[in-house]
């Protein structure tokens, strides 16, 4: 909103968590008690192969400021090669959203397995503050206003 | 026989195009008899001397069909599709720059001080050492002279207005303009508000008559140039970049027909919003790298991944254009 100020704005991040790995570790980070910031909108998906480039853009067009991908780690994908799929869909994203002006460290993929709670931990909390650093996403405003 | 019938009222417009549209509707070739028996047309800039005040005077909804091509991209382009609008009972997108932004849509990708400036001073055939740029007013002894205000976007005409169908392709294949054509003299019932019409519901894979033997495993690309196209496989299997896996059919696969990888002209299948999206998944599935080294490497030959994806579709794509 327009009141807003650097302080109080913390970044909004949709993370797109594997069933399998990443989304237990959230719980796992939950009922430890792990702190991270409340900035995380997490949507379980079953595994990140099921995580196609289109979501990644409606999530930023929608007003992310960030999107985080977890998957399981290399080897370990249920479903065997989801996640390398997942990691070229990135790879190739990545370069894509360069192209499109948008800071490359608004899009991240970590590998966190379900017992990785910590992991999970770190990982949003230096992504917040990185997306903190990088400030608020335009994308939302530029998408929706028609610029005459 | 069939004198009593009032003849349909047809308009075809151009805004930010290329004049390929309009061709494609004089492509009609001795078919224009039978549009010309049907129909009477009202406005067609490229054709006949009809002035926008003469289309200021027509009575709203007079006209029945507008064929508006072009993207829209400065004030001019706006004022007619809203003036098209109020005088046509049907709006149809015509050819991938109404419908998608198409080529000029490209121009998403820079700023409007980018563009004036390579336009205006940069490019290799211009001197312009007072740096002169279009001004939408300029007073001269003879009095005001006036151009329309070049936009900072360029945008898909249902982003302007209400569009009632869309007819893609760059341009449209004629024979599916005949088609819809005949179905609206003929009275046959018209698809749903909003639909692609006069073109197909599959990919273009599906009609391409290309062999497909492996699914997957390419390791790069290759640009049409660096090496020869076997005739008969599957382009995207042997590396060039075929947008057919994320194309709408309709066109007759004609570029693939004529040995080149389509370029995605005809868009995305409905309820496909974005075609990059789905051609970048395509893409990941194609190659087999598993490791970050191999990968980056293999994505080093798809040279300008934006540019490619959405040759024809940036305005309308779900990002729409280039932050800055
Ligand atoms: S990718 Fe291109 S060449 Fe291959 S089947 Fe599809 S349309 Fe044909
Ligand atoms: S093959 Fe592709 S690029 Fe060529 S006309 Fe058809 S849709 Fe357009
Ligand atoms: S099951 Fe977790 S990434 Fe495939």
């Amino acid at each position: 909103m327009t009141n807003m100020n650097t302080e109080q704005w913390s970044p909004k991040i949709v993370a797109f968590f594997c069933n399998w790995c990443t989304y237990t570790a959230s719980d796992l980070a939950g009922v430890s008690r792990l702190r991270y910031a409340p900035s995380t909108r997490v949507i379980r998906v079953m595994c990140s192969g099921r995580i196609d480039p289109e979501f990644i853009m409606e999530a930023f067009a929608k007003g992310a400021d960030g999107v985080l991908i977890g998957g399981c780690h290399p080897g370990d994908c249920h479903y065997s090669e989801g996640n390398y799929k997942c990691l070229r869909r990135y790879d190739l994203l990545q370069r894509y959203i360069e192209q499109m002006g948008i800071d490359t460290r608004r899009l991240r993929l970590e590998w966190i397995s379900a017992a990785e709670g910590k992991k999970l931990q770190e990982v949003v909390n230096e992504m917040t503050n990185t997306l903190k650093e990088i400030g608020p996403s335009k994308i939302k405003h530029v998408v929706e206003t028609i610029e005459k | 026989m069939g004198n009593d019938k009032p003849k349909l009222k047809l308009a075809v417009y151009w805004g930010a195009a290329c004049g390929g549209c309009c061709v494609s509707v004089l492509d009609v070739h001795e078919k224009l008899f039978d549009v010309v028996a049907n129909a009477d047309l009202v406005f067609w800039p490229i054709a006949l001397d009809v002035k926008y005040k003469d289309v200021e005077e027509m009575p709203d909804q007079h006209i029945d069909v507008t064929l508006f091509n072009g993207a829209v991209r400065n004030s001019e382009n706006e004022h007619i599709a809203k003036l098209l609008r109020q005088k046509t009972k049907i709006m149809i997108a015509y050819g991938s720059c109404a419908h998608m932004g198409g080529i000029p849509g490209l121009a998403n990708f820079s700023t409007k001080e980018e563009l004036y400036k390579r336009v205006y001073e940069d490019s290799e055939s211009t001197e312009n050492a007072q740096k002169v740029y279009p001004q939408t007013e300029t007073t001269i002894a003879e009095g005001k002279l006036t151009l329309p205000n070049f936009y900072k976007d360029v945008c898909t005409l249902d982003q302007i207005v209400d569009v009632d169908y869309y007819l893609p392709g760059c341009p449209p294949q004629t024979e599916r303009l005949v088609e819809v054509f005949m179905a609206v003299v003929t009275g046959a019932e018209l698809p749903p508000k909003g639909s692609v019409i006069g073109a197909g519901s599959k990919v273009q894979c599906d009609e391409c008559k290309r062999e497909k033997v492996n699914k997957s495993g390419i390791t790069r690309f290759y640009r049409t140039w660096e090496k020869e196209d076997d005739g008969k496989t599957c382009l995207n299997e042997q590396g060039f970049l075929c947008m057919g896996p994320a194309t709408r059919n309709g066109c007759g696969v004609r570029c693939v027909e004529g040995n080149a990888p389509c370029r995605g002209c005809y868009g995305p299948l409905d309820g496909i919003p974005d075609p990059g999206a789905k051609m970048m998944s395509a893409i990941a599935s194609m190659l087999n790298e598993k490791e970050e080294g191999d990968i980056q490497k293999a994505l080093d030959t798809v040279v300008d991944p934006a540019g490619t994806f959405y040759r024809f579709s940036l305005p309308g794509s779900i990002l729409r254009r280039k932050q800055s």
